[in-house]
Protein backbone atom coordinates (compact mmCIF):
# COMPACT_ATOMS: atom_id res chain seq x y z
CA UNK A 1 0.00 0.00 0.00
CA UNK A 2 1.39 3.56 -0.78
CA UNK A 3 2.26 5.08 2.92
CA UNK A 4 0.54 8.86 1.49
CA UNK A 5 -2.93 6.75 0.34
CA UNK A 6 -3.39 5.75 4.12
CA UNK A 7 -6.04 8.66 6.21
CA UNK A 8 -5.22 11.08 8.81
CA UNK A 9 -7.27 9.28 10.85
CA UNK A 10 -5.15 6.12 10.48
CA UNK A 11 -1.94 7.55 11.85
CA UNK A 12 -3.99 8.91 14.96
CA UNK A 13 -5.14 5.18 15.71
CA UNK A 14 -1.86 4.06 15.04
CA UNK A 15 -0.46 6.17 17.60
CA UNK A 16 -3.13 5.67 20.20
CA UNK A 17 -2.77 1.97 19.79
CA UNK A 18 1.15 2.35 20.16
CA UNK A 19 0.73 4.22 23.43
CA UNK A 20 -1.79 1.31 24.85
CA UNK A 21 1.56 -0.76 24.71
CA UNK A 22 3.32 1.30 27.01
CA UNK A 23 0.50 1.50 29.64
CA UNK A 24 1.11 -2.11 31.27
CA UNK A 25 4.40 -0.91 32.38
CA UNK A 26 3.54 2.52 33.81
CA UNK A 27 -0.12 1.08 35.59
CA UNK A 28 0.99 -2.17 37.15
CA UNK A 29 -1.52 -2.31 39.30
CA UNK A 30 -3.28 -5.76 39.19
CA UNK A 31 -7.04 -4.46 40.17
CA UNK A 32 -6.36 -1.67 37.50
CA UNK A 33 -4.90 -3.75 34.73
CA UNK A 34 -7.80 -5.68 35.21
CA UNK A 35 -10.30 -3.04 34.44
CA UNK A 36 -8.47 -2.16 31.18
CA UNK A 37 -8.39 -5.57 30.37
CA UNK A 38 -11.89 -5.86 30.90
CA UNK A 39 -12.34 -2.19 28.49
CA UNK A 40 -10.41 -3.95 25.58
CA UNK A 41 -13.23 -6.96 25.98
CA UNK A 42 -15.96 -4.53 25.92
CA UNK A 43 -14.90 -2.72 23.50
CA UNK A 44 -14.12 -5.88 21.30
CA UNK A 45 -18.09 -6.27 21.93
CA UNK A 46 -19.34 -3.33 21.43
CA UNK A 47 -17.97 -2.81 18.10
CA UNK A 48 -19.56 -6.17 16.93
CA UNK A 49 -22.83 -4.61 18.23
CA UNK A 50 -21.91 -1.00 15.92
CA UNK A 51 -21.69 -3.23 13.01
CA UNK A 52 -25.28 -4.49 13.35
CA UNK A 53 -26.92 -1.12 15.20
CA UNK A 54 -25.02 2.11 13.90
CA UNK A 55 -24.09 0.80 10.30
CA UNK A 56 -26.75 -2.09 9.31
CA UNK A 57 -29.35 -0.49 11.44
CA UNK A 58 -30.66 -3.61 12.94
CA UNK A 59 -31.57 -3.62 16.19
CA UNK A 60 -30.80 -6.74 18.46
CA UNK A 61 -31.47 -7.22 22.26
CA UNK A 62 -30.02 -10.42 22.23
CA UNK A 63 -26.58 -9.71 20.90
CA UNK A 64 -25.62 -11.22 24.23
CA UNK A 65 -26.12 -14.88 23.49
CA UNK A 66 -22.92 -14.70 20.75
CA UNK A 67 -20.67 -13.16 23.85
CA UNK A 68 -22.25 -16.36 26.30
CA UNK A 69 -21.24 -18.83 23.31
CA UNK A 70 -17.65 -17.50 23.55
CA UNK A 71 -17.77 -17.47 27.14
CA UNK A 72 -19.05 -21.17 27.60
CA UNK A 73 -17.29 -22.69 24.83
CA UNK A 74 -14.31 -21.51 26.25
CA UNK A 75 -14.24 -22.40 29.94
CA UNK A 76 -15.86 -26.14 28.77
CA UNK A 77 -13.15 -26.92 26.36
CA UNK A 78 -10.54 -25.67 29.08
CA UNK A 79 -12.29 -27.73 31.22
CA UNK A 80 -12.10 -30.46 29.55
CA UNK A 81 -9.14 -30.74 27.87
CA UNK A 82 -5.44 -29.98 29.33
CA UNK A 83 -4.70 -26.77 30.05
CA UNK A 84 -2.34 -25.65 27.15
CA UNK A 85 -2.33 -22.98 24.51
CA UNK A 86 -3.59 -26.06 21.77
CA UNK A 87 -6.91 -26.01 23.91
CA UNK A 88 -7.24 -22.33 23.80
CA UNK A 89 -7.05 -22.14 19.80
CA UNK A 90 -9.41 -25.30 19.75
CA UNK A 91 -12.03 -23.23 21.98
CA UNK A 92 -11.62 -19.79 19.96
CA UNK A 93 -12.02 -22.09 16.89
CA UNK A 94 -14.98 -23.58 18.60
CA UNK A 95 -16.68 -20.61 19.92
CA UNK A 96 -16.25 -18.99 15.67
CA UNK A 97 -17.80 -21.81 14.16
CA UNK A 98 -20.63 -22.42 16.72
CA UNK A 99 -21.24 -18.44 16.42
CA UNK A 100 -21.30 -18.40 13.01
CA UNK A 101 -24.00 -21.10 12.64
CA UNK A 102 -26.20 -19.62 15.13
CA UNK A 103 -25.93 -16.00 13.71
CA UNK A 104 -26.50 -17.31 10.43
CA UNK A 105 -29.26 -19.32 11.75
CA UNK A 106 -30.66 -16.57 13.58
CA UNK A 107 -30.15 -13.85 10.71
CA UNK A 108 -32.18 -16.05 7.87
CA UNK A 109 -34.80 -16.75 9.58
CA UNK A 110 -35.41 -13.63 11.43
CA UNK A 111 -34.00 -10.94 9.59
CA UNK A 112 -37.20 -10.88 7.37
CA UNK A 113 -39.08 -9.58 10.37
CA UNK A 114 -39.74 -6.04 10.96
CA UNK A 115 -37.28 -4.78 12.85
CA UNK A 116 -39.42 -4.88 16.36
CA UNK A 117 -39.88 -8.27 15.71
CA UNK A 118 -36.17 -8.96 15.06
CA UNK A 119 -35.72 -7.38 18.15
CA UNK A 120 -38.10 -9.35 20.31
CA UNK A 121 -37.18 -12.42 18.78
CA UNK A 122 -33.34 -12.11 19.44
CA UNK A 123 -34.75 -11.65 23.08
CA UNK A 124 -36.49 -14.78 23.13
CA UNK A 125 -33.50 -16.57 22.04
CA UNK A 126 -30.44 -15.37 24.10
CA UNK A 127 -33.40 -16.19 27.19
CA UNK A 128 -33.34 -19.53 25.86
CA UNK A 129 -29.52 -19.91 25.42
CA UNK A 130 -29.47 -18.49 29.42
CA UNK A 131 -32.15 -21.52 29.83
CA UNK A 132 -30.48 -23.55 28.68
CA UNK A 133 -26.76 -22.54 30.42
CA UNK A 134 -28.62 -23.39 33.32
CA UNK A 135 -30.47 -26.44 33.03
CA UNK A 136 -27.56 -28.36 31.04
CA UNK A 137 -26.07 -28.61 34.10
CA UNK A 138 -23.62 -31.75 33.40
CA UNK A 139 -22.26 -29.01 30.95
CA UNK A 140 -21.86 -26.00 32.77
CA UNK A 141 -22.68 -26.51 36.01
CA UNK A 142 -26.03 -24.36 36.50
CA UNK A 143 -26.45 -21.52 37.57
CA UNK A 144 -23.20 -21.03 39.71
CA UNK A 145 -20.99 -21.87 36.75
CA UNK A 146 -17.31 -22.98 37.46
CA UNK A 147 -13.65 -21.99 37.26
CA UNK A 148 -11.12 -23.65 34.73
CA UNK A 149 -7.86 -24.36 34.53
CA UNK A 150 -5.38 -21.73 32.10
CA UNK A 151 -1.81 -22.64 31.02
CA UNK A 152 0.37 -20.47 32.59
CA UNK A 153 1.57 -18.38 30.15
CA UNK A 154 -2.37 -16.84 29.91
CA UNK A 155 -2.73 -16.53 33.24
CA UNK A 156 -0.40 -13.53 33.20
CA UNK A 157 -2.33 -10.44 34.08
CA UNK A 158 0.74 -8.47 31.67
CA UNK A 159 0.38 -11.14 28.77
CA UNK A 160 -3.55 -11.60 29.14
CA UNK A 161 -3.27 -7.60 28.55
CA UNK A 162 -1.25 -7.51 25.43
CA UNK A 163 -3.93 -10.28 23.88
CA UNK A 164 -6.59 -8.12 24.48
CA UNK A 165 -4.81 -5.33 23.20
CA UNK A 166 -4.11 -6.98 19.72
CA UNK A 167 -7.20 -8.88 19.30
CA UNK A 168 -9.25 -4.84 19.88
CA UNK A 169 -6.66 -3.41 17.34
CA UNK A 170 -6.85 -6.69 15.32
CA UNK A 171 -10.52 -5.75 14.97
CA UNK A 172 -10.57 -2.17 15.25
CA UNK A 173 -8.35 -1.82 12.09
CA UNK A 174 -10.28 -4.80 10.41
CA UNK A 175 -13.90 -3.86 10.82
CA UNK A 176 -12.52 -0.53 10.17
CA UNK A 177 -11.80 -1.48 6.58
CA UNK A 178 -14.71 -3.84 6.65
CA UNK A 179 -17.42 -0.93 7.13
CA UNK A 180 -15.31 1.43 4.47
CA UNK A 181 -14.96 -1.45 2.20
CA UNK A 182 -17.83 -1.32 -0.86
CA UNK A 183 -19.41 -4.07 1.04
CA UNK A 184 -20.04 -1.85 4.21
CA UNK A 185 -21.11 1.19 2.18
CA UNK A 186 -24.22 -1.34 1.17
CA UNK A 187 -25.13 -1.93 4.43
CA UNK A 188 -25.50 1.90 5.28
CA UNK A 189 -27.40 2.48 2.72
CA UNK A 190 -29.73 -0.32 4.50
CA UNK A 191 -29.68 1.65 7.53
CA UNK A 192 -30.47 4.63 6.10
CA UNK A 193 -33.14 3.44 3.58
CA UNK A 194 -33.61 -0.53 3.22
CA UNK A 195 -36.34 -0.03 0.59
CA UNK A 196 -34.44 2.02 -1.90
CA UNK A 197 -31.32 -0.05 -0.96
CA UNK A 198 -32.80 -3.25 -2.92
CA UNK A 199 -34.42 -0.86 -5.64
CA UNK A 200 -30.91 -0.16 -6.49
CA UNK A 201 -30.55 -3.85 -7.10
CA UNK A 202 -28.75 -5.02 -3.84
CA UNK A 203 -30.35 -8.30 -2.04
CA UNK A 204 -31.07 -6.74 1.14
CA UNK A 205 -31.26 -9.53 3.25
CA UNK A 206 -28.16 -11.49 2.37
CA UNK A 207 -26.26 -8.24 3.50
CA UNK A 208 -27.91 -8.24 7.02
CA UNK A 209 -27.31 -12.29 7.45
CA UNK A 210 -23.87 -11.25 6.66
CA UNK A 211 -23.37 -8.49 9.05
CA UNK A 212 -25.07 -10.36 11.56
CA UNK A 213 -22.45 -13.45 10.94
CA UNK A 214 -19.72 -10.67 11.55
CA UNK A 215 -21.18 -9.24 14.50
CA UNK A 216 -21.77 -12.60 15.71
CA UNK A 217 -18.55 -14.15 15.29
CA UNK A 218 -16.57 -10.77 16.87
CA UNK A 219 -18.75 -11.06 19.90
CA UNK A 220 -17.67 -14.49 20.43
CA UNK A 221 -14.53 -13.96 20.27
CA UNK A 222 -15.20 -10.85 23.16
CA UNK A 223 -16.51 -14.10 25.18
CA UNK A 224 -13.57 -16.00 24.74
CA UNK A 225 -11.53 -13.60 26.17
CA UNK A 226 -13.43 -12.66 28.77
CA UNK A 227 -13.95 -15.78 30.18
CA UNK A 228 -10.04 -16.24 30.10
CA UNK A 229 -9.92 -12.86 31.80
CA UNK A 230 -12.37 -14.13 34.93
CA UNK A 231 -11.07 -17.91 34.42
CA UNK A 232 -14.75 -18.38 35.60
CA UNK A 233 -17.88 -18.84 33.57
CA UNK A 234 -21.32 -18.48 35.05
CA UNK A 235 -24.91 -17.84 33.22
CA UNK A 236 -24.27 -14.14 33.83
CA UNK A 237 -22.37 -14.66 30.49
CA UNK A 238 -26.01 -14.73 28.92
CA UNK A 239 -27.85 -11.90 31.06
CA UNK A 240 -29.73 -9.11 29.02
CA UNK A 241 -27.75 -7.22 31.57
CA UNK A 242 -24.75 -6.87 29.14
CA UNK A 243 -26.64 -6.20 26.17
CA UNK A 244 -28.23 -3.39 27.86
CA UNK A 245 -24.63 -2.66 28.58
CA UNK A 246 -23.16 -3.16 25.20
CA UNK A 247 -26.27 -0.94 23.75
CA UNK A 248 -25.35 1.83 26.56
CA UNK A 249 -21.52 1.74 25.19
CA UNK A 250 -22.39 2.06 21.74
CA UNK A 251 -25.14 4.82 22.14
CA UNK A 252 -23.07 6.95 24.47
CA UNK A 253 -19.93 6.62 22.30
CA UNK A 254 -21.52 7.29 18.90
CA UNK A 255 -23.21 4.66 16.77
CA UNK A 256 -21.41 4.08 13.65
CA UNK A 257 -18.54 5.07 14.76
CA UNK A 258 -16.49 2.42 16.08
CA UNK A 259 -14.34 4.61 18.18
CA UNK A 260 -17.38 5.37 19.47
CA UNK A 261 -17.97 2.08 21.17
CA UNK A 262 -14.46 1.70 22.51
CA UNK A 263 -14.73 4.92 24.24
CA UNK A 264 -18.27 3.95 25.85
CA UNK A 265 -16.54 1.04 27.03
CA UNK A 266 -13.79 2.63 28.62
CA UNK A 267 -16.73 5.46 30.43
CA UNK A 268 -18.97 2.35 31.24
CA UNK A 269 -16.65 0.20 32.94
CA UNK A 270 -14.98 2.82 34.59
CA UNK A 271 -18.49 4.43 36.03
CA UNK A 272 -19.25 0.76 37.44
CA UNK A 273 -15.80 0.13 39.17
CA UNK A 274 -16.29 3.92 40.74
CA UNK A 275 -19.75 3.85 41.82
CA UNK A 276 -19.34 -0.07 43.11
CA UNK A 277 -16.82 2.07 45.67
CA UNK A 278 -19.70 4.76 46.25
CA UNK A 279 -21.99 2.07 46.86
CA UNK A 280 -21.56 2.43 50.89
CA UNK A 281 -22.31 6.13 50.07
CA UNK A 282 -25.80 5.62 48.95
CA UNK A 283 -27.92 2.75 48.34
CA UNK A 284 -28.43 4.49 44.77
CA UNK A 285 -24.82 3.27 43.17
CA UNK A 286 -25.81 0.02 43.98
CA UNK A 287 -28.17 0.31 41.52
CA UNK A 288 -27.02 0.03 38.18
CA UNK A 289 -30.44 0.24 36.28
CA UNK A 290 -31.47 3.39 37.86
CA UNK A 291 -28.36 5.36 36.44
CA UNK A 292 -28.23 3.53 33.22
CA UNK A 293 -31.68 4.27 32.71
CA UNK A 294 -31.02 8.05 33.57
CA UNK A 295 -27.85 8.60 31.22
CA UNK A 296 -29.80 6.66 28.99
CA UNK A 297 -32.77 8.73 28.48
CA UNK A 298 -30.14 11.76 28.85
CA UNK A 299 -27.98 10.75 25.80
CA UNK A 300 -30.80 9.99 23.42
CA UNK A 301 -32.77 12.80 24.25
CA UNK A 302 -29.20 15.43 24.20
CA UNK A 303 -26.66 13.74 22.37
CA UNK A 304 -28.30 11.32 19.89
CA UNK A 305 -25.19 11.16 18.13
CA UNK A 306 -23.05 10.41 21.26
CA UNK A 307 -19.85 10.96 22.28
CA UNK A 308 -17.85 10.64 18.61
CA UNK A 309 -20.90 11.53 16.68
CA UNK A 310 -21.51 15.12 18.13
CA UNK A 311 -17.61 15.57 17.56
CA UNK A 312 -17.55 14.32 14.06
CA UNK A 313 -20.88 16.15 13.21
CA UNK A 314 -18.94 19.47 14.12
CA UNK A 315 -15.98 18.76 11.60
CA UNK A 316 -18.81 17.47 8.72
CA UNK A 317 -22.19 18.89 8.32
CA UNK A 318 -23.97 15.77 9.94
CA UNK A 319 -27.18 16.73 10.99
CA UNK A 320 -28.91 15.50 14.20
CA UNK A 321 -32.25 16.05 11.99
CA UNK A 322 -31.33 13.96 9.90
CA UNK A 323 -30.57 11.07 12.13
CA UNK A 324 -33.97 11.74 14.33
CA UNK A 325 -35.80 11.76 10.43
CA UNK A 326 -34.11 8.30 9.93
CA UNK A 327 -34.85 6.71 13.28
CA UNK A 328 -38.65 7.27 12.65
CA UNK A 329 -37.90 5.31 9.84
CA UNK A 330 -36.42 2.88 11.42
CA UNK A 331 -39.51 1.38 12.54
CA UNK A 332 -41.57 1.06 9.49
CA UNK B 1 -42.63 -2.68 -32.92
CA UNK B 2 -41.52 -4.68 -30.17
CA UNK B 3 -42.92 -4.33 -26.66
CA UNK B 4 -40.63 -4.27 -24.01
CA UNK B 5 -42.84 -4.21 -21.18
CA UNK B 6 -46.60 -5.53 -21.07
CA UNK B 7 -49.12 -5.70 -18.54
CA UNK B 8 -51.78 -8.01 -19.06
CA UNK B 9 -55.42 -7.66 -16.50
CA UNK B 10 -53.08 -6.22 -13.99
CA UNK B 11 -55.10 -4.62 -11.21
CA UNK B 12 -54.55 -3.73 -7.43
CA UNK B 13 -57.24 -3.00 -4.93
CA UNK B 14 -56.28 -1.36 -1.24
CA UNK B 15 -58.94 -2.57 0.86
CA UNK B 16 -62.05 -1.74 -1.53
CA UNK B 17 -60.40 1.07 -3.65
CA UNK B 18 -59.41 -0.43 -6.96
CA UNK B 19 -56.25 1.92 -7.44
CA UNK B 20 -55.18 0.28 -10.81
CA UNK B 21 -58.03 -1.64 -12.62
CA UNK B 22 -57.60 -4.01 -15.30
CA UNK B 23 -54.44 -2.10 -17.31
CA UNK B 24 -53.44 -4.40 -20.23
CA UNK B 25 -50.89 -2.32 -21.81
CA UNK B 26 -47.55 -2.78 -24.24
CA UNK B 27 -44.88 -0.26 -24.12
CA UNK B 28 -43.01 -0.19 -27.00
CA UNK B 29 -38.81 -0.41 -27.18
CA UNK B 30 -36.87 2.29 -27.04
CA UNK B 31 -39.94 4.45 -27.43
CA UNK B 32 -40.61 7.27 -25.12
CA UNK B 33 -43.91 6.60 -23.16
CA UNK B 34 -45.85 9.10 -21.22
CA UNK B 35 -48.30 8.64 -18.81
CA UNK B 36 -51.05 11.54 -17.71
CA UNK B 37 -53.99 11.47 -15.73
CA UNK B 38 -55.30 13.36 -12.52
CA UNK B 39 -54.11 12.97 -9.03
CA UNK B 40 -55.02 9.68 -7.76
CA UNK B 41 -55.76 7.87 -10.71
CA UNK B 42 -53.06 5.30 -9.94
CA UNK B 43 -50.10 6.18 -12.07
CA UNK B 44 -47.55 5.49 -9.40
CA UNK B 45 -49.29 2.67 -7.79
CA UNK B 46 -49.08 1.39 -11.70
CA UNK B 47 -45.10 1.99 -11.70
CA UNK B 48 -44.83 0.45 -8.10
CA UNK B 49 -46.47 -2.78 -10.12
CA UNK B 50 -44.28 -2.47 -12.74
CA UNK B 51 -41.25 -1.82 -10.27
CA UNK B 52 -41.99 -4.50 -7.70
CA UNK B 53 -42.65 -2.31 -4.77
CA UNK B 54 -46.48 -3.51 -4.96
CA UNK B 55 -47.67 -7.14 -5.96
CA UNK B 56 -50.93 -6.81 -8.04
CA UNK B 57 -53.85 -8.11 -6.70
CA UNK B 58 -54.59 -9.74 -10.20
CA UNK B 59 -52.96 -9.94 -13.37
CA UNK B 60 -49.28 -9.87 -14.90
CA UNK B 61 -46.31 -8.14 -15.79
CA UNK B 62 -43.89 -9.03 -18.69
CA UNK B 63 -40.67 -7.87 -19.82
CA UNK B 64 -38.82 -8.76 -22.42
CA UNK B 65 -41.17 -11.41 -22.69
CA UNK B 66 -40.50 -13.02 -19.38
CA UNK B 67 -43.12 -13.03 -16.75
CA UNK B 68 -41.75 -10.62 -13.94
CA UNK B 69 -44.90 -10.37 -11.92
CA UNK B 70 -43.52 -12.68 -8.93
CA UNK B 71 -39.56 -10.94 -9.30
CA UNK B 72 -38.76 -8.62 -6.19
CA UNK B 73 -38.01 -5.08 -6.92
CA UNK B 74 -33.68 -6.46 -6.75
CA UNK B 75 -34.08 -8.58 -8.94
CA UNK B 76 -36.08 -6.08 -11.91
CA UNK B 77 -33.51 -3.36 -11.32
CA UNK B 78 -31.01 -5.97 -12.39
CA UNK B 79 -32.71 -7.06 -15.34
CA UNK B 80 -33.30 -3.52 -16.46
CA UNK B 81 -35.70 -1.35 -14.82
CA UNK B 82 -35.01 1.31 -12.88
CA UNK B 83 -37.42 3.69 -11.72
CA UNK B 84 -37.17 7.27 -9.95
CA UNK B 85 -39.40 7.86 -7.12
CA UNK B 86 -41.68 10.98 -6.94
CA UNK B 87 -41.61 11.06 -3.51
CA UNK B 88 -38.01 11.55 -2.75
CA UNK B 89 -36.41 8.29 -1.80
CA UNK B 90 -32.81 8.71 -0.88
CA UNK B 91 -29.85 7.75 1.78
CA UNK B 92 -30.56 10.93 3.73
CA UNK B 93 -27.14 10.81 6.03
CA UNK B 94 -25.15 9.96 3.70
CA UNK B 95 -23.31 12.24 0.93
CA UNK B 96 -25.03 13.31 -2.40
CA UNK B 97 -21.85 11.68 -4.15
CA UNK B 98 -22.15 8.40 -2.17
CA UNK B 99 -25.79 8.17 -2.89
CA UNK B 100 -25.07 8.27 -6.39
CA UNK B 101 -21.73 6.26 -6.46
CA UNK B 102 -24.14 3.27 -4.15
CA UNK B 103 -26.06 3.29 -7.41
CA UNK B 104 -22.82 3.15 -9.79
CA UNK B 105 -21.14 0.36 -7.66
CA UNK B 106 -24.98 -2.19 -7.83
CA UNK B 107 -24.36 -1.55 -11.84
CA UNK B 108 -20.74 -2.44 -12.19
CA UNK B 109 -21.73 -5.68 -10.02
CA UNK B 110 -19.16 -4.77 -7.31
CA UNK B 111 -21.58 -6.57 -4.27
CA UNK B 112 -19.65 -8.17 -1.55
CA UNK B 113 -16.51 -7.33 -1.92
CA UNK B 114 -15.76 -6.89 1.80
CA UNK B 115 -11.95 -6.14 1.76
CA UNK B 116 -10.71 -3.40 -0.37
CA UNK B 117 -11.56 -0.19 0.88
CA UNK B 118 -13.86 1.90 -1.29
CA UNK B 119 -11.83 4.30 -2.79
CA UNK B 120 -10.23 1.89 -4.30
CA UNK B 121 -12.80 1.82 -6.54
CA UNK B 122 -11.69 5.53 -8.02
CA UNK B 123 -13.73 4.91 -11.09
CA UNK B 124 -17.10 5.00 -9.33
CA UNK B 125 -16.36 8.18 -7.90
CA UNK B 126 -15.10 9.88 -10.84
CA UNK B 127 -18.49 8.24 -12.55
CA UNK B 128 -20.86 9.23 -9.84
CA UNK B 129 -18.96 13.03 -9.99
CA UNK B 130 -19.96 12.72 -13.83
CA UNK B 131 -23.68 11.75 -13.55
CA UNK B 132 -23.98 14.79 -10.38
CA UNK B 133 -22.12 17.23 -13.20
CA UNK B 134 -25.00 16.07 -15.87
CA UNK B 135 -27.53 17.02 -13.40
CA UNK B 136 -25.99 19.96 -12.28
CA UNK B 137 -26.03 18.93 -8.78
CA UNK B 138 -22.21 18.41 -8.45
CA UNK B 139 -21.06 21.43 -6.08
CA UNK B 140 -23.39 19.85 -3.73
CA UNK B 141 -21.48 16.20 -4.28
CA UNK B 142 -20.33 16.63 -0.58
CA UNK B 143 -23.49 17.86 1.51
CA UNK B 144 -25.70 15.29 3.10
CA UNK B 145 -29.08 14.45 0.64
CA UNK B 146 -30.95 15.09 4.03
CA UNK B 147 -29.77 18.76 3.62
CA UNK B 148 -30.65 19.17 -0.32
CA UNK B 149 -33.00 21.82 -1.06
CA UNK B 150 -36.39 19.84 -2.68
CA UNK B 151 -35.65 20.15 -6.00
CA UNK B 152 -32.07 19.00 -5.99
CA UNK B 153 -33.31 15.82 -4.47
CA UNK B 154 -35.43 15.21 -7.38
CA UNK B 155 -32.04 16.11 -9.51
CA UNK B 156 -29.84 13.26 -7.03
CA UNK B 157 -33.11 10.97 -8.05
CA UNK B 158 -32.28 11.19 -11.35
CA UNK B 159 -28.67 10.90 -11.20
CA UNK B 160 -29.27 7.64 -9.32
CA UNK B 161 -31.69 6.08 -12.17
CA UNK B 162 -29.05 6.85 -14.61
CA UNK B 163 -26.38 5.39 -12.56
CA UNK B 164 -27.85 1.52 -13.34
CA UNK B 165 -28.21 2.62 -16.36
CA UNK B 166 -31.36 -0.02 -17.29
CA UNK B 167 -32.79 -0.31 -20.38
CA UNK B 168 -36.17 1.20 -19.21
CA UNK B 169 -36.54 3.95 -17.22
CA UNK B 170 -39.38 4.81 -15.20
CA UNK B 171 -39.34 8.76 -14.19
CA UNK B 172 -42.24 9.29 -11.89
CA UNK B 173 -42.77 13.17 -12.08
CA UNK B 174 -39.07 14.19 -12.33
CA UNK B 175 -39.58 17.50 -12.37
CA UNK B 176 -42.48 18.76 -9.88
CA UNK B 177 -41.23 20.40 -7.23
CA UNK B 178 -38.06 21.73 -9.01
CA UNK B 179 -38.22 25.79 -9.34
CA UNK B 180 -38.73 26.97 -12.91
CA UNK B 181 -35.70 27.74 -13.74
CA UNK B 182 -34.77 24.09 -12.93
CA UNK B 183 -36.73 22.28 -14.89
CA UNK B 184 -35.27 23.42 -18.24
CA UNK B 185 -32.31 21.82 -17.02
CA UNK B 186 -33.52 18.64 -16.72
CA UNK B 187 -35.90 18.69 -19.20
CA UNK B 188 -32.88 18.62 -21.30
CA UNK B 189 -31.00 15.98 -19.27
CA UNK B 190 -34.42 13.85 -20.01
CA UNK B 191 -34.00 14.34 -23.91
CA UNK B 192 -30.68 13.79 -24.24
CA UNK B 193 -31.44 10.35 -23.44
CA UNK B 194 -33.90 10.09 -25.89
CA UNK B 195 -31.40 11.26 -28.49
CA UNK B 196 -29.22 8.40 -27.76
CA UNK B 197 -32.12 6.16 -28.71
CA UNK B 198 -31.04 3.05 -26.97
CA UNK B 199 -33.27 3.00 -23.78
CA UNK B 200 -36.88 2.99 -23.18
CA UNK B 201 -38.97 5.65 -21.13
CA UNK B 202 -41.84 5.88 -19.59
CA UNK B 203 -42.71 9.17 -17.77
CA UNK B 204 -45.34 10.03 -15.57
CA UNK B 205 -46.32 13.99 -15.88
CA UNK B 206 -48.57 16.96 -15.48
CA UNK B 207 -46.58 19.31 -17.91
CA UNK B 208 -48.65 19.08 -20.53
CA UNK B 209 -45.89 20.79 -22.98
CA UNK B 210 -43.19 18.83 -21.85
CA UNK B 211 -45.63 15.69 -22.91
CA UNK B 212 -46.62 16.38 -26.17
CA UNK B 213 -42.80 18.14 -27.39
CA UNK B 214 -41.41 14.58 -26.41
CA UNK B 215 -43.93 11.74 -26.35
CA UNK B 216 -44.27 8.97 -29.21
CA UNK B 217 -46.97 7.64 -27.48
CA UNK B 218 -49.31 8.88 -24.45
CA UNK B 219 -51.17 6.74 -22.19
CA UNK B 220 -54.36 8.21 -19.48
CA UNK B 221 -55.44 6.79 -16.19
CA UNK B 222 -58.30 7.75 -14.99
CA UNK B 223 -59.45 6.29 -11.54
CA UNK B 224 -57.31 3.13 -11.94
CA UNK B 225 -58.31 2.23 -15.88
CA UNK B 226 -56.39 3.25 -19.24
CA UNK B 227 -58.72 4.98 -20.82
CA UNK B 228 -56.46 5.97 -24.01
CA UNK B 229 -53.63 5.25 -25.90
CA UNK B 230 -52.07 6.90 -28.49
CA UNK B 231 -49.87 9.63 -30.25
CA UNK B 232 -49.57 13.10 -28.76
CA UNK B 233 -52.40 14.37 -31.29
CA UNK B 234 -54.39 11.26 -31.26
CA UNK B 235 -54.91 12.12 -27.66
CA UNK B 236 -55.97 15.52 -27.61
CA UNK B 237 -58.21 14.82 -30.18
CA UNK B 238 -59.56 11.82 -27.98
CA UNK B 239 -63.49 12.46 -27.00
CA UNK B 240 -63.30 10.13 -23.75
CA UNK B 241 -59.82 11.75 -22.75
CA UNK B 242 -61.44 15.18 -23.17
CA UNK B 243 -64.61 14.76 -21.32
CA UNK B 244 -63.03 12.44 -18.73
CA UNK B 245 -60.05 14.49 -17.76
CA UNK B 246 -59.08 16.89 -20.13
CA UNK B 247 -62.45 18.90 -20.18
CA UNK B 248 -61.42 20.78 -17.43
CA UNK B 249 -58.14 22.98 -17.08
CA UNK B 250 -56.24 20.89 -18.43
CA UNK B 251 -57.29 21.57 -21.72
CA UNK B 252 -55.93 25.35 -21.70
CA UNK B 253 -52.49 24.12 -21.13
CA UNK B 254 -53.36 21.17 -24.31
CA UNK B 255 -53.28 24.07 -27.15
N1 LIG C 1 -50.14 1.85 -0.36
C1 LIG C 1 -51.39 2.33 -0.53
N2 LIG C 1 -52.38 2.00 0.33
C2 LIG C 1 -53.63 2.45 0.17
N3 LIG C 1 -54.01 3.25 -0.84
C3 LIG C 1 -53.08 3.63 -1.74
C4 LIG C 1 -51.73 3.19 -1.63
N4 LIG C 1 -51.02 3.71 -2.66
C5 LIG C 1 -51.89 4.44 -3.35
N5 LIG C 1 -53.13 4.41 -2.83
C6 LIG C 1 -54.33 5.05 -3.37
O1 LIG C 1 -54.41 4.72 -4.74
C7 LIG C 1 -54.85 5.82 -5.50
C8 LIG C 1 -53.87 6.11 -6.60
O2 LIG C 1 -52.71 6.72 -6.06
P1 LIG C 1 -51.43 7.08 -6.92
O3 LIG C 1 -50.42 7.58 -5.99
O4 LIG C 1 -51.11 5.95 -7.78
O5 LIG C 1 -51.98 8.28 -7.81
P2 LIG C 1 -51.19 9.15 -8.88
O6 LIG C 1 -51.89 8.97 -10.16
O7 LIG C 1 -49.76 8.84 -8.85
O8 LIG C 1 -51.47 10.61 -8.34
P3 LIG C 1 -50.52 11.90 -8.33
O9 LIG C 1 -50.69 12.56 -9.65
O10 LIG C 1 -51.08 12.73 -7.23
O11 LIG C 1 -49.14 11.43 -8.05
C9 LIG C 1 -55.05 6.97 -4.52
O12 LIG C 1 -56.40 7.06 -4.20
C10 LIG C 1 -54.25 6.56 -3.32
O13 LIG C 1 -54.82 7.07 -2.15
MG1 LIG D 1 -48.07 9.81 -8.35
Amino acid sequence: MNIRSVEKSTWIFIIFSLLLFIVPFIVTGRSMQFIIIQIFIFAIFAMSYDILLGYTGIISFGHVMFFGIGAYSTAIIMNNMDATVLSFFVAILVAVIIASIVSFIVGALTLRLKSHFYAMLTLALAGLFLVAAEKWRSLTGGNDGFTFRLPEILRESHNLYMLCLIALILFFFGLRRFTKSPFGRVLMAIRENEARTESLGYKVLHYKVIASVVAGVVASIAGVLYALSLRFVNTGVFATDLTIDVLLMTIIGGVGTLVGPILGAGLVEFAHHWLSGLSNVHWIFERWIILYGTVYVLVVIFFPLGIVGTIQSKFTNRTVKGLRDNRKTVGK
Amino acid sequence: MEAILETKDLSIAFGGHVAVDSVSVQISEKKFTSIIGPNGAGKTTLFNLLSGQLSPTKGSVYFKGQDITKLRTTERTRIGIGRSFQITNVFPNLTVLENVRLAVQSQAKVRYQMIAHFLHYKRFEQKAHELLERVYLNDKANSLAVNLAHGEKRKLEIAMLLALETELLLLDEPTAGMSLEEVPAIIEVIKEIKRQGDRTIVLIEHKMDMIMDMSDEVLVLFHGELIAQGTPEEIVENETVQSAYLGGSYHEQLT
